[in-house]
């Protein structure tokens, strides 16, 4: 009787559990109908917090697949070294949004690589210095620059303390519709905002990454896999100290 | 609409045997349509207003579900060459360029946006 009893509940286990897991999936797949569905109509709001979770153990020396993925995505690796202009001044300033570092603790000598772009400060240094508005934090989390008010003073990337921000020095030849840029604006990373902004939930480094070692996501949505990930690996924010607040986090430092 | 176009294929005609690579008459999505997002003598003397507004609600609040942005402007008005190929709506002669040179208004959008249709993103 008692194993009988014991099948019941094991096939009543089983049926819910199967349950549990079409509804996992259900939502994804309406989420992922509605990423597809139309661009955005509706203004950003603060519900949603953009952020990032780095692993940087799972970043193989050498790799910078996170890096080309980007300058493809948004048009950098069309960018031409200036006239006149030594390898090793194109190589200072060429414009990157992603640069592959190295971090070492001079105690244990622990090397880690791992991928530096715009943290997306909830406190930005940038936005703070900006004369003229252009550098922003948009409500859902985003610091972006407004081309149409930035007018080249460099300020921000002076402020910035993870060296972020690029300049555009010369004339752009080939441009994206995406990705508007031209010369003597500021510009850094803005986590693919026209993929975000036509219902992508991905970005490109993201899905270049090979090691999985990038999570993109809300990081005010609990059932979002960022959310999850940062509640079971520990995680660091670059420069704690400043008090920032980033949305990009690192783990395996 | 078509009065405009007429104006600019007078324009273009002048030119058009000197220059090689040129657009094709009624090549762009627009010369297809009867009007554009709104009458055209609205959008002659109007579409910066449309353009400018658009802009601040696109990069501060993201919102691309629009019949404004500059983008949609490009998709439909750029025309295609010979090979099909777009061509720049700030060359010569095309519709942007020809329009502002006419009435002596410079403008600075192509200094950054995309003069021609590209794949990715709006």
């Amino acid at each position: 009787m008692s194993e009988m009893i014991d099948q019941k509940r094991r096939d009543f286990v089983s049926v819910a559990g199967k349950t549990a897991a079409a509804t996992v999936i259900a939502p994804g797949v309406f989420l992922h109908s509605v990423a597809n569905a139309s661009p955005r109509a509706e203004a950003v709001t603060d519900k949603v917090r953009y952020g990032m979770l780095i692993d940087s153990s799972k970043c193989a020396d050498g790799c910078s697949d996170c890096v080309s993925a980007c300058d493809k995505e948004n048009g950098l690796d069309q960018l031409i070294k200036p006239e006149g202009a030594s390898d090793d001044l194109w190589a200072q300033q060429k414009p990157r949004w992603i640069r592959a570092v190295k971090v070492k603790d001079n105690l244990t000598g622990h090397v880690s690589s791992l991928p530096m772009m715009c943290q997306h400060c909830e406190k930005p240094p940038c936005v703070d210095v900006c004369p003229t508005g252009a550098s922003f934090r948009r409500d859902d989390g985003i610091v972006m620059v407004d081309r149409h008010t930035c007018i080249g003073c460099r300020y921000c990337m002076m402020a910035c303390p993870y060296k972020a921000r690029s300049f555009i020095h010369e004339t752009v030849q080939f441009k994206q519709t995406a990705t508007p840029r031209g010369k003597g604006c500021v510009e850094s990373c803005n986590f693919c905002v026209h993929r975000l902004d036509n219902g992508g939930t991905t970005t490109a480094c993201q899905d270049a990454c090979k090691q999985g070692a990038i999570i993109f996501g809300d990081l005010k949505d609990p059932k979002s896999a960022l959310v999850k990930a940062l509640s079971k690996y520990p995680s660091v924010q670059l420069r704690a100290d400043l008090k920032l607040n980033t949305g990009v986090r690192y783990s395996g430092i | 609409m078509i009065v405009f176009g007429l104006l600019f294929s007078l324009t273009a005609t002048a030119s058009d045997a000197a220059q090689a690579a040129k657009a094709v008459e009624g090549s762009a999505k627009a010369d297809k349509l009867d009007a554009c997002v709104a009458p055209t003598p609205f959008m002659r003397r109007n579409h910066f207003e449309l353009i400018k507004h658009q802009r601040d609600v696109t990069v501060h609040e993201g919102i691309r579900k629009t019949d404004n942005s500059l983008a949609g402007c490009i998709d439909c008005h750029a025309a295609k060459d010979a090979h099909g190929e777009h061509v720049a709506v700030d060359a010569d002669d095309q519709f942007c360029a020809s329009c502002h040179a006419y009435t002596g208004v410079s403008f600075d959008c192509f200094s950054c946006h995309a003069t021609k249709p590209t794949k990715t993103g709006n």
